[in-house]
């Protein structure tokens, strides 16, 4: 078939879960609607990829480890995360009312084909290199490519 | 009508009920007819939708009390 496929792109800036789910909702449902679906992941939303709790390494400055010791994987809620009582309690409450988790999202997400873009700028800030993410990330690049991507695609949305 | 699978979505959310659609409807050959029953109020809406985006045949929701039970042809 040659009939180009739809496409839409997200950028996930934000590292809460609930920001998180959102996102990835919308991604695995466009993904699972014939499109081709790009996320592109900055700043805090790289806490949702990081492979490890704490992404900290010897390569790391003072206040890179400082950041990555603080701003973990361990995602919080955008609202009463109560130090992470609100957060455990949110995914419990799903997980009784069988709504599916974020990682049940994302491991559709890849199954679906769902092309994970890295900001590498935002790395370079944290100190963080490939080791410290999943497997999942297609692509390591920048505002360019997240663009190009974004110019032909109908639905572009910033989370 | 003649159904050739069911698809039990009971007590999934959004997107769930529409994605295991999807990946149901993969396995399935062209014209068979696949019947997803759900709980999810929004379902019914949802479907009808998700066949417009993905280009398979809506056949039609029947509501019994709670439960959709929604029925989609193979297009491709």
């Amino acid at each position: 078939m040659t009939e180009q496929k739809d496409k839409m792109t997200i950028i996930l800036f934000s590292g809460e879960m609930d920001k998180a789910i959102a996102a990835f909702t919308l991604a695995t449902t466009a993904a699972a609607s014939n499109m081709d679906v790009t996320i592109f992941f900055t700043f805090w939303g790289l806490n949702v990829l990081k492979k490890f709790r704490f992404a900290v390494s010897s390569s790391q400055n003072i206040l890179q480890k400082m950041f990555n010791f603080m701003s973990t994987s361990e995602l919080p809620i955008s609202k009463l995360n109560m130090f992470g009582l609100g957060s455990w309690m949110m995914k419990k409450l799903m997980k009784k009312s069988k709504m599916a988790s974020l990682d049940d999202l994302m491991k559709l997400a890849k199954e679906l084909n769902v092309k994970y873009i890295a900001c590498t700028t935002s790395c370079g800030v944290m100190g963080l290199t490939k080791e410290n993410f999943t497997d999942d990330v297609t692509e390591f690049a920048g505002a360019s490519t997240y663009l190009a991507e974004a110019k032909d695609s109908k639905i572009n949305l910033f989370i | 009508m003649k159904i050739d699978k069911t698809l039990d979505c009971i007590g999934l959310f959004c997107p769930m009920p529409v994605v295991k659609t999807k990946l149901e409807l993969e396995k399935m050959k062209q014209g068979e007819v696949l019947e997803i029953v759900s709980d999810d109020s929004g379902f019914e809406k949802d479907l009808p939708a998700w066949c417009n985006l993905s280009d398979e045949e809506f056949l039609e929701i029947k509501k019994e009390g709670n439960i959709i039970k929604g029925y989609v042809k193979k297009k491709q």
